[in-house]
C-alpha cells in the first residue's frame, strides 16, 4: 500500500435519510432518477477506486453533477463517505477520529478551492497564515513561511493587501499560498481556476506546473475542463453520473476512449497534441523494416515528431523506453492524425 | 382551507407540480360578514358584555389576590426572594451610577463627576469608537440637555439604557451564538423570541412590577426584556448566515470548533452584530421611556407629567431631547460599526495623528473631569431657564398652530371617526359577545383554515374569560382601523417611492427618522393636534407602523424585475393599469408581510394612546400599572392584549404563508412597544 500516496478502494456516498442502510442493496444498481423516486436517496459517488502515486498530478474529470467535487470533499472527510476506504500512505483516513483527521488537515492534506475562500476580513498574508495560525504556530514562525509563500506564488508586496483590493487570478494565488504554506504532502485542488478567465487561467496554469516541478507535491486535481486536465493530469479519471467512465494517461483517453460519452468529449481535442507514436505506428512487416531510418521513442507526441518525420524520406521506426524496436510511421500516419482537425 | 391541489398528469417525472386554481378567501370571507351583519340586525346591543366603570370580575379579583399573596410572601417566597435580590442589586447599581453623574452624592451637594466632565467624557468616547463628526453630536446632544434644563433626567436615562444594553448584551451574545451554531437550541430560542416580539411591550410592565418592584429595578428589567430579542435574533442570524463555503475552506485547514467560531464566524457577523448592538440600543431608549410609567427614572418622567394633564407644552422639550439622544446613539453605533472596518483596514487618519488627538483629548477629559469636582459652575449645570421659557411659548404656538390647522384636523378626525371607527364599533363591539365570537372565529378559518381557527377560538375564549371582552372588541376596532389606514398610506407612498426615485430619496429619511424615534414621543403631536380621543390613539399608531410598512412595501414594489415592467410597458399598459396589475399583485408577498407588521405594531401602541383617550384595554394596562387597586383588572386587561395580539398575529402569519414564497422576510425586531 505504501508505494501510493493515496489509496481509495470502493468509496461510496449516498444522500439521503437512511444512505449506510442502503450500501450492499442492489438498489444502488438503479439509475439515479430511479432511485430518488424509489427512496428519496441521490448518489454522488458510487463506487470508485484508484490509486495516486507519489508526486503524480491526478485529474479527476467530469461535467457539473457528475459527483467530482464530492469525491474530493471524500478525500477528507469534508464530506463524510458512506462506504469505502481512503488511505493516506500507510494510515487509514476513513477510520480516523476527529481529532486525528485534524491533524492530517493541518499538516498533510491542503485544498484550493474554487471560489478561493479567502477570509476578507485579513490581509493576505494572515490569510496565507491562517492555516499555521489554526495549528498553533507562533506570530513569527507563521509570518515569516507565510511570506515565503507569497514570495512562492509571486504575490511580493501585496502582503498588507485585503483579499477583495485583488483581482481572482491574485486571489487564487493566494488560496494556492494558504495551501502550500502549511507544506503538506497532498495538495487538493476543487475547480481552482474555473473562475477565472481564460488568459489568467492558462497563466495560473502554468503556475501550477511550476510549482510541482519546484516543491514535487502529490496532487489531485478536479476539473471540467478537459484541455485543462490534458495538460495538467499525469493521468485522468473521468467521471459521469458519480462512476468512474474511465481513467488513464492523457494519450489513452484521447487514443482509446473507453465508450461514445469520452469519444464525443475528446473528439474537438488537437489529437496531434496529445497522442504520442504508439498510438498512430504500425507494426512493422519485419524486423527489418526501414533500417537505417532515424528511430523516435514511443513516448514522443506527435507534434513533437512531425517534423523529424516530414523531414526525412519513407518511413521512421518507433522504439519503446528500453530501445527496442516497437513499430513505424510514416509521412501518411503523422497527416492523418494533424491534418483530420484542421477538416 | 387546504392545501392547493396538485395535478400530475402525463409530464415528465421531474417536472415542477402544476397547481390548480385557488379558490378567492375573500368570497368566504365576505359572506361570513353578510351573515354577521343580519343576525347583529336583530341582536345589537344585547349580551355585549360591558363592565361598568370601577367593576371587577372574579376573575380579576382572584389575580389582585395572587398579587397580594405574592407580595406578602416577599421574604419568604423563593421566587420572589430571588427577583428582590435581583431588583436590589440593579436599583444599587443604578443608584451608584446616579450619584456618580447626575443626582447630589452625599455630602456633596452635586454628583461626584459634573457635567463638564461627563460631557467631556462622551464627546473623547465619540471620538475613540467612531469620528470627530459623531463627537460634535456627542457634545452638542450633552450640552443640550444641559441647556434645556434637563440634565439629571438625561443622564438617568442614559444610565437606564446603558445598564440595560451592557446586561443585554451580557446574556444576548452567547444565546445568540448559541441560536446561530446549534440547530437544536435554535428551534428553542426561535419559538420563545417570536412569543416576546409578538407580546406588545406595555404589558411585559405589570408582571415586572410585581416581581421587581416599582422603579429603577423593573425600569432596567422591562427594558432588558424588550432590548434582547433583536440583539438575539440578528446575531443568530449574522452566523447562520456566514458563506457556508468559507466554513468548509478553514474546516479543511483542520479547524477546531472553537477556532472556527473565534477566528472565522465571529470575525465575519462582527457586521451584522453591531447593526443588531444598534437595534437594541434604540429598543432600549424606546423602553426606557416607557419605563417612566413604572416610575423608571430618566426623561420619559416629564413627558409622562405632560401627557397625564395633556399639557403639551411641558412634554415637548423632554421628547425633544429623547429624540435627540435617540439620533445621537443610532449614529454612534452606526459610526462605530462602519469605523470598525475603517480602522481593520488600516485606513482613517494618520495613526500617528489620530494617536495624538486621542492621547490630547483624553488628558482634556481627565481636566473637565477634576475641574467638574471643584468649581461649582463646572458640577451643576447653571438653570438657563431655557427650558421653561420654550415650555411656556411652546404652549401658545401650538395653540395657533392647532387653531390654525383645526379646520382641517377636525374634518380628517369626523370623517374617520363617523365615517369607519362608529360603524365598525357599532358592529363589532355591539354585537352580542356569542355573535362577534363566531363571526371571527369563522373569518380566521376562511384564512387560515384549523391552524387560523385553533388560537383564533383559544384566544376569543381567553378574552371572554378575563372579563374584558367589550373593551377588548373596542381595541380589535381601533387595531383593525388605524392597520386599514396604515396600508393604506404605506400603499399609496410604497408605490410612490418605488416608482419615483426622487420621492424615495425625499422619502426615506423620513421614515429612517421615524423608525429611530421612541414610541412614546409620537403621542406628543398627536396630542396637540387631536386632542385626548380615540382618534389621537389612532392616528399615534399609524404615525408609529407606517414606517416599518411603507419601507416594506416600497422594496416589494421596487424588487419587481425591470424586465417586467419593459415588457408591460411594452404591451400599452396605463400607469394605473401597471400598478395594479403587475405591481402589487407581484409585490403581494410584501404587502401581506406589512400588514402583519402594522398589526402588531398598532396593537402595540393601542396600548399606551391608552391613556391619551383611546380607552379600552390600552387605558386599563394603564390604570393597573400605577394604582395597585386596579392591578387585578390591568393584569386582565394585559393578558387580553396579549391574547388579541397572538389572534391577529397567527391570522396573519397564515394569511402570509399562502402568499408566494421567497419574498418573505424574516422578522428582527418589531420595535413595537
Amino acid at each position: 500500500m505504501a508505494e501510493s500516496a493515496l489509496s481509495v478502494r470502493n468509496l461510496w456516498k449516498v444522500f439521503g435519510p437512511d444512505a449506510e442502510k442502503l450500501i450492499g442493496t442492489p438498489d444502488l444498481q438503479l439509475s439515479r432518477k430511479d432511485l430518488l423516486a424509489k427512496s428519496g436517496h441521490v448518489i454522488g459517488v458510487k463506487d470508485v477506486s484508484f490509486d495516486v502515486a507519489p508526486g503524480e498530478v491526478f485529474v479527476v474529470m467530469g461535467l457539473s453533477g457528475s459527483g467530482k467535487s464530492t469525491l474530493v470533499r471524500l478525500l477528507t472527510r469534508l464530506i463524510e463517505p458512506t462506504a469505502g476506504t481512503v488511505h493516506l500512505g500507510d494510515t487509514e483516513l476513513t477510520a480516523m477520529s476527529e481529532e486525528q483527521l485534524r491533524e492530517v488537515r493541518r499538516r498533510q492534506i491542503s485544498m484550493v478551492f474554487q471560489h478561493f475562500g479567502l477570509l476578507p476580513h485579513r490581509k493576505v498574508i494572515d490569510n496565507v497564515g491562517f492555516g499555521l495560525e489554526i495549528r498553533g504556530e507562533d506570530k513569527t514562525t507563521r509570518r515569516a513561511r507565510a511570506q515565503n509563500m507569497v514570495d512562492l506564488v509571486g504575490l511580493s508586496g501585496y502582503e498588507q493587501n485585503f483579499p477583495d483590493q485583488l483581482s481572482g487570478g491574485m486571489q487564487q494565488r493566494v488560496g494556492l499560498a494558504r495551501a502550500l504554506a502549511s507544506d503538506p504532502e497532498i495538495l487538493m485542488f476543487d475547480e481552482p481556476f474555473s473562475a477565472l478567465d481564460p488568459l489568467i487561467r492558462r497563466d495560473m496554469q502554468n503556475e501550477v506546473i511550476r510549482l510541482h516541478h519546484e516543491v514535487g507535491k502529490t496532487m489531485v486535481f478536479i476539473t471540467h475542463d478537459l484541455a485543462e486536465a490534458l495538460k495538467l493530469g499525469d493521468r485522468i479519471l473521468i467521471m459521469r453520473d458519480g462512476e468512474i467512465i474511465q481513467m488513464g494517461r492523457p494519450d489513452e483517453i484521447i487514443g482509446a476512449p473507453a465508450d461514445d460519452y469520452v469519444k464525443d468529449f475528446v473528439s474537438d481535442v488537437p489529437k496531434s497534441h496529445v497522442l504520442t507514436l504508439r498510438w498512430v505506428m504500425r507494426e512493422p512487416s519485419s524486423p527489418d523494416e526501414g533500417a537505417g531510418a532515424p528511430a523516435l521513442k514511443d513516448s514522443t507526441i506527435v507534434r513533437d515528431a512531425a517534423r523529424a518525420v516530414l523531414a526525412h524520406d519513407g518511413l521512421v521506426r518507433v522504439v519503446d523506453e528500453h530501445g527496442a524496436f516497437v513499430g513505424v510511421v510514416d509521412d501518411e500516419d503523422i497527416l492523418r492524425v494533424v491534418v483530420a482537425e484542421d477538416s | 382551507m387546504s392545501a392547493p391541489t396538485v395535478i400530475r398528469q402525463g409530464r415528465a417525472a421531474d417536472a415542477p407540480p402544476v397547481l390548480a386554481e385557488p379558490t378567492p378567501r375573500w368570497k368566504p370571507a365576505l359572506a361570513v360578514v353578510a351573515v354577521w351583519f343580519l343576525v347583529w340586525w336583530f341582536t345589537k346591543g344585547t349580551d355585549t358584555l360591558v363592565l361598568a366603570g370601577r367593576d371587577q370580575t372574579p376573575v380579576m379579583k382572584t389575580m389582585a389576590a395572587f398579587r397580594d399573596e405574592m407580595i406578602a410572601g416577599r421574604s419568604t417566597n423563593p421566587v420572589m426572594v430571588v427577583t428582590g435580590a435581583i431588583a436590589d442589586a440593579l436599583r444599587g447599581l443604578v443608584a451608584w451610577l446616579q450619584r456618580l453623574i447626575s443626582i447630589p452624592a452625599d455630602p456633596r451637594p452635586v454628583p461626584i463627576i459634573g457635567w463638564l466632565g461627563v460631557t467631556a467624557i462622551a464627546t473623547w468616547i465619540s471620538y475613540a469608537v467612531a469620528n470627530w463628526r459623531i463627537a460634535l453630536l456627542t457634545l452638542g446632544t450633552f450640552l443640550s440637555f444641559g441647556v434645556f434644563g434637563y440634565w439629571s433626567d438625561s443622564m438617568d436615562l442614559l444610565i437606564v439604557v446603558l445598564v440595560a444594553v451592557t446586561i443585554s448584551v451580557l446574556i444576548g451574545l452567547p444565546l445568540g451564538i448559541l441560536a446561530g451554531t446549534s440547530k437544536r437550541a435554535n428551534s428553542i430560542i426561535e419559538p420563545i423570541l417570536d412569543f416576546l416580539q409578538t407580546m406588545p411591550t406595555f404589558v411585559y410592565l405589570l408582571p415586572i412590577v410585581l416581581f421587581f418592584g416599582i422603579g429603577a429595578s423593573s425600569a432596567v428589567v422591562s427594558t432588558l426584556a424588550y432590548a434582547v430579542p433583536p440583539l438575539i435574533r440578528i446575531s443568530a442570524h449574522g452566523i447562520r448566515t456566514v458563506n457556508p463555503a468559507m466554513i468548509e475552506v478553514t474546516n479543511s485547514l483542520g479547524q477546531t470548533s472553537w477556532q472556527r467560531l473565534l477566528k472565522v464566524q465571529l470575525p465575519l457577523a462582527k457586521r451584522t452584530i453591531i447593526v443588531g448592538l444598534n437595534q437594541t440600543t434604540l429598543a432600549a431608549l424606546s423602553m426606557a421611556t416607557i419605563a417612566s410609567f413604572v416610575d423608571g427614572p430618566g426623561l420619559g418622567r416629564p413627558v409622562l407629567d405632560g401627557l397625564r394633564i395633556n399639557d403639551v407644552g411641558k412634554g415637548l422639550v423632554p421628547g425633544l431631547l429623547i429624540v435627540a439622544m435617540a439620533i445621537m446613539l443610532d449614529r454612534l453605533t452606526t459610526a462605530a460599526s462602519e469605523r470598525s472596518d475603517v480602522i481593520a483596514r488600516g485606513g482613517g487618519l494618520p495613526n500617528a495623528l489620530h494617536k495624538r488627538i486621542l492621547i490630547g483629548g483624553g488628558v482634556l477629559a481627565v481636566v473637565a473631569v477634576f475641574v467638574s469636582r471643584q468649581q461649582f459652575w463646572a458640577a451643576e449645570f447653571p438653570d438657563l431657564g431655557i427650558g421653561r421659557a420654550i415650555a411656556r411659548s411652546a404652549d401658545g404656538i401650538v395653540d395657533s398652530i392647532v387653531s390654525t390647522i383645526s379646520p382641517v384636523t377636525e374634518g380628517i378626525k369626523n370623517v374617520i371617526t363617523y365615517g369607519l371607527l362608529n360603524p365598525m364599533q357599532a358592529f363589532i363591539a355591539e354585537s352580542p359577545w356569542w355573535l362577534a365570537a363566531l363571526g371571527i372565529s369563522a373569518i380566521g378559518f376562511v384564512i387560515g383554515g384549523l391552524r387560523g381557527l385553533i388560537p383564533t377560538v383559544v384566544a376569543l375564549a381567553g378574552i371572554w374569560y378575563f372579563g374584558l371582552w367589550h373593551s377588548a372588541m373596542i381595541t380589535l376596532v381601533m387595531t383593525l382601523v388605524a392597520t386599514l389606514l396604515c396600508m393604506v398610506l404605506a400603499v399609496v407612498i410604497g408605490v410612490a417611492m418605488a416608482r419615483r426615485k426622487s420621492v424615495d430619496t425625499l422619502v426615506r429619511p423620513l421614515l429612517d427618522a421615524g423608525q429611530t424615534i421612541p414610541a412614546f414621543v409620537y403621542l406628543i403631536p398627536c396630542l396637540a393636534l387631536f386632542g385626548p380621543t380615540r382618534f389621537t390613539g389612532i392616528v399615534a399608531s399609524i404615525a408609529y407602523a407606517a414606517p416599518a410598512a411603507i419601507k416594506l412595501v416600497a422594496d416589494g414594489v421596487r424588487g419587481v424585475s425591470p424586465t417586467t415592467m419593459e415588457a408591460v410597458r411594452s404591451t400599452g399598459a396605463s400607469t394605473m393599469q401597471q400598478i395594479r396589475k403587475v405591481q402589487l399583485p407581484m409585490a403581494k408577498a410584501s404587502l401581506v408581510l406589512a400588514t402583519n407588521q402594522g398589526l402588531l405594531f398598532v396593537l402595540a401602541m393601542a396600548v399606551i394612546s391608552g391613556m391619551v383617550g383611546a380607552g379600552a384595554l390600552g387605558y386599563d394596562v394603564v390604570l393597573g400599572s400605577f394604582r395597585s387597586e386596579e392591578w387585578g383588572k390591568g393584569a386582565a386587561a394585559g393578558l387580553s392584549i396579549v391574547l388579541l395580539g397572538i389572534m391577529l398575529d397567527r391570522i396573519a402569519r397564515r394569511a402570509a404563508e399562502a402568499a408566494p414564497a421567497g419574498s418573505q422576510r424574516r422578522r428582527f425586531s418589531n420595535r413595537g412597544i
